[in-house]
């Protein structure tokens, strides 16, 4: 039984944490990581096994926890490929981690949690009943909290660890009051028994709200994203990677688990909710991360953008399946969990990259870095195929899933509200806009990192990092090319997962010639990146061929030509502030409220003149900062209530049960 | 058998855009050069220069990379696939399964994609603010050629190019959100192949500074394969005009030598009536700033949601 496996394998991770505090030194990073790694292999092949056989969904009943519940697990198609996918990530980051780990400053804080934070994303997906699902997302948050406060002494990571605290705490919270309505009055915390539960159109509502609320949170949903720029690249970068690749998509498991399988049917205007929070985010999430200069922080607000997208395939599956159209709402099903995999394939490798280069330079600012192509060949090259993997270009995976997304788009036509038909084409165009911002984005993080002249002298001296990340590095690399050529694998294996949750699975791919893709049974609309792969392979191999045959093969270095006026200083060349004005001039003023300022000091006066831009987040100015006025403005009218004499403190406990006696009196 | 015969007519076809391409940019310098009462070169001056271009020895950057090496290989082969991608005789061909429209302005966006790199490979400003530019401008014209191809695909039923040639061939009632979309889309196809009032082809020391100052570090067999592509692109924009808008006369494959001579003389026919338009447009317009450029592209990008809005109002009366 698959489902036993798996849960030794979370037991496996515990006792892995255990070691991770028995154990000192360089073997206990070895023990902790290789060990991890071991355990996320054989739980991936576990989830991966369940996928290819697709057997009905088993469960297990352990008596632990609430005793009149104990707690529950179940293994069905979706929680599979979930298990596959965290477990896919978690085991490239531990592989990752064997190198990169002996660069860990503060391994003693890092090895107790990581292997309990893989524990706690595995053990959420199998939960099958509110308690153990809300015990383990908590372990999830506590122990990535933990890893997130690994670097302590900076005072930046402090403020992003509380940040990050107080909205996993609200999304926490979110979550319970979700279950809590879930469940109803009878306490049925059972997965099996929520889901047969009635519940008027209105408490659906709510719950899903809450769910939202919840989930978006933790996935980054803007406006509640604004922790995860901050909290991702704080962590160690094996970690940043999981954090980003992996957590955000047990967010997303924890959405599809409640609104697609738990509450039952929804609403179709709910639809329009998850639509354009997935556009806005995919949109603001993208010209974020144009506008940083921290390689790490750049890829967290990416991240954000792909969690949009992620929902914007869920909106449209959400609205196809309230209209009844099975096909369409499981082609924009396929689309959102193709991209779901895709985001933590490149995502992870990215951050590797970023956590090579930070391991080899010390460097996370773009501003310091520069030419690392020459220096680091071998991660360049992958940096180089994740950043053309996001970017959505073909023939790589990214490219299939935002095809699959925009094929379902064009199948909106046929619903039958006007408030859709007329918003997803909006939100196309968004998608469509994100897509290209980045393309920019991504040519600013790799050319800035890798290319052009170094800006410091340690990128300058920077060298290649070890064989064991570049293997980690390298299986994701083949991975992201693997998936782009034969997308028609993982769009059948996803089949019965779809199926179960909105009726009907895509098109069955495997019969297509060059293993090309169609969206829907009988269109025109095809794609094969296989084909695509070998033109381009071929025409490009058959041009240098025949350029290097016929061509004189002469070839001189010289100085950068540059219009006739190069300057030998690097500080002259494109900054990453530079690259992004143009964008910045567009979208900015409107956007982020972009201020630039220039300080020139008058003629004679010795001091440099100065130039400024500011950014504002207009989230923190319109949710969180009216929250924090209001906390501390009631937080000091009620300051007096902490010097009252005992007996007003009982008189108060008294008025108050008082005051809940006569509630539930009129209640009943 | 039948994977060697389609094969060999893919090549043909590669072939095909590959040889016309340099004539076309010839075509459109000849009749701006003549408008504005120059002689101008020759249409075939485009060959000769490549010829040169390839006989010159190449020099490259001290710091130059791999990547600034390989991309012009790169982006030439993904233009040239996306060039042959489009039907340009005839339908229906074989690998027209390959890509639909939106694969093919994606695998555009790839070949741009590399040149911006290879851009900021050397570190030189020159470099630098082409490739900032140039994304800047794609990230507003890959959107509006998406709503394009969106308000086109509702219409056609589908984002395979034969089937929206097919379409558009027997539909005969005039559209709105044609009108819109064909105007949209002559503004995306300005911005993408750097022409006037976007930016000047002729020249990279004017205020534009987009594309010519992106590639302005390569010499030789490199800068050869970037001007092919370059115009491998102007006849893939100009193909895929005359396919979706003015699908008369083509051919479907395998349809017979007649039909296939009077396909062959009618394509050539609109690729020259749109190189000819596209000459007349420029030397009648003046360069606007490149600040003006995402106000020129958001307008495409209102053209091709009106477009798309419309169709879907239409279609749910």
């Amino acid at each position: 039984m698959v489902i036993e496996l798996l849960l030794l394998c979370v037991a496996a991770y515990l006792g892995l944490g255990l070691a991770g505090i028995a154990l000192k030194g360089r073997a206990a990073s070895i023990v902790v990581y290789a060990g991890s790694f071991a355990v996320a292999i054989t739980a991936l092949a576990g989830g991966a096994r369940v996928l290819w056989e697709s057997p009905p969904a088993s469960e297990m009943l352990l008596p632990i926890g609430i005793p009149w519940l104990g707690a529950h697990f179940r293994l069905d198609p979706l929680s599979a490929f979930f298990v596959a996918v965290a477990n896919l990530g978690a085991a490239a980051a531990s592989l990752f981690a064997i190198g990169y780990g002996q660069h860990e400053t503060a391994p003693e804080r890092v090895l107790p949690f990581y292997p309990a934070f893989l524990g706690g994303m595995t053990l959420v997906i199998l939960a099958a009943d509110a308690f153990s699902f809300l015990v383990s997302w908590e372990v999830m948050s506590l122990a990535s909290w933990a890893l997130v406060m690994a670097h302590h002494r900076d005072k930046e990571n402090i403020a992003a660890g509380y940040i990050y605290l107080v909205m996993a705490a609200f999304s926490g919270f979110a979550l319970l009051l979700a279950f809590g309505l879930l469940a109803g009055p009878e306490g049925n915390y059972a997965f099996a028994a929520i889901r047969e539960a009635e519940r008027s159109p209105a408490l659906t509502s709510l719950i899903l709200a809450l769910v939202l609320v919840g989930t978006g949170a933790k996935a980054g949903l803007v406006p509640l994203h604004v922790w995860l720029p901050l909290a991702h690249p704080a962590a160690p970068s094996h970690v940043s990677a999981l954090m980003s690749g992996v957590m955000t998509k047990v967010a997303v498991y924890g959405f599809i688990r409640i609104a697609f399988d738990l509450v039952g049917p929804l609403e179709w205007w709910w639809s329009i909710v998850v639509l354009a929070l997935g556009g806005i985010t995919a949109v603001m999430g993208v010209l974020y991360a144009l506008m940083q200069h921290d390689l790490k922080r750049l890829l967290a607000y990416s991240t954000v953008e792909n969690v949009g997208i992620i929902f914007i395939a869920l909106g449209l599956a959400l609205a196809f399946r309230a209209n009844g159209f099975q096909a369409a709402a499981g082609l924009a099903m396929t689309a959102a969990l193709f991209h779901v995999l895709n985001h933590a394939l490149f995502k992870s490798l990215l951050f590797f990259g970023a956590g090579a280069v930070l391991a080899a330079t010390g460097e996370r600012s773009m501003e310091r870095l520069g030419g690392l192509i020459h220096r680091m060949k071998l991660t360049a090259f992958c940096f180089l195929v994740g950043s053309a993997a996001i970017s959505a270009l073909p023939p790589l995976n990214g490219f299939v899933s935002e095809w699959l997304t925009f094929q379902a788009i064009f199948l909106s036509p046929s619903m039958e509200q006007w408030a859709l038909i007329l918003l997803v084409p909006a939100v196309g165009a968004m998608l469509a806009l994100s897509a290209a911002l980045a393309a920019a984005c991504f040519v600013k993080a790799f050319g800035m990192t890798f290319l052009g002249r170094p800006r410091s002298q340690q990128a300058v001296g920077a060298g290649e990092t070890d064989g064991v990340s570049l293997a980690a590095m390298f299986g994701l690399t083949a991975l992201c090319v693997a998936l782009g050529l034969f997308p028609g694998i993982v769009i059948d294996m996803l089949a019965p997962i779809v199926r179960g949750l909105v009726g009907e699975g895509a098109t069955v791919q495997s019969l297509q010639p060059y293993f090309s893709i169609v969206p829907v049974a009988g269109s025109r609309n095809t794609y094969s990146g296989f084909l695509i792969f070998i033109f381009v392979a071929m025409s490009a191999g058959l041009t240098a061929l025949l350029v290097h045959v016929f061509a004189p093969r002469k070839l001189r270095r010289g100085p950068a030509w540059d219009c006739g006026f190069p300057d030998p200083s690097p500080q002259t060349q494109y900054s990453p502030a530079s690259f992004a004005q143009p964008i910045r001039r567009v979208f900015g003023t409107m956007v982020f409220r972009a201020r630039e300022t220039v300080t020139m000091p008058p003629p004679g006066d010795m001091a440099p003149a100065r130039f400024e831009v500011t950014l504002r987040d207009l989230a923190w100015d319109a949710f969180y900062a009216p929250v924090s006025l209001f906390i501390q403005f009631a937080s000091a009218r009620l300051n007096y209530l902490q010097f009252l004499t005992i007996r007003r403190y009982l008189g108060l406990v008294f008025f108050a049960l008082v005051f809940l006696l006569v509630v539930l009196a009129l209640w009943q | 058998m039948a994977v060697i015969l389609d094969s060999l007519s893919s090549i043909a076809q590669m072939l095909f855009v590959l040889l016309l391409a340099p004539g076309i940019t010839g075509l459109v310098r000849k009749i701006k050069a003549q408008l504005l009462l120059r002689q101008g070169p020759p249409v075939l001056q485009p060959y000769r220069d490549l010829a040169r271009l390839f006989r010159k020895e190449t020099v490259l950057a001290q710091n130059a990379s791999w990547l600034f090496r390989a991309a012009p290989y790169l982006v030439f082969a993904l233009t040239l696939v996306a060039a042959a991608l489009v039907p340009t005789v005839a339908t229906e061909r074989p690998f027209a399964l390959a890509a639909d429209l939106i694969a093919i302005i994606a695998l555009l966006a790839s070949a741009r994609f590399f040149l911006a790199l290879a851009g900021l490979d050397v570190g030189t400003s020159f470099g630098g603010i082409g490739s900032s530019r140039e994304v800047m401008i794609a990230s507003l014209a890959e959107p509006a050629m998406l709503m394009i191809t969106f308000s086109i695909a509702l219409v056609a039923g589908s984002t395979n190019l034969s089937a929206i040639a097919e379409f558009m061939s027997t539909h005969v009632e005039v559209e709105v959100s044609f009108a819109l979309a064909l105007v949209g889309f002559i503004m995306v196809a300005i911005a993408e192949n750097a022409r006037i009032p976007v930016d000047n082809p002729a020249t990279h020391l004017e205020l534009t500074m987009v594309h010519e100052a992106m590639v302005l570090e390569y010499s030789g067999r490199h800068l050869a394969l970037i001007e092919w592509a370059a115009s491998l692109k102007l006849l893939l924009y100009i193909s895929l005009l005359a396919t979706i808008f003015a699908p008369w006369g083509i051919a479907t494959f395998g349809a017979g030598f007649a039909a296939a001579s009077l396909a062959l003389i009618a394509y050539l026919g609109k690729l020259g009536i749109g190189g000819a338009l596209l000459a007349v447009f420029e030397v009648s317009i003046a360069k606007m700033r490149v600040f003006r450029v995402p106000e020129f592209l958001g307008a495409a990008v209102m053209l091709g949601l009106l477009a798309t809005l419309l169709r879907m109002v239409v279609r749910g009366l």
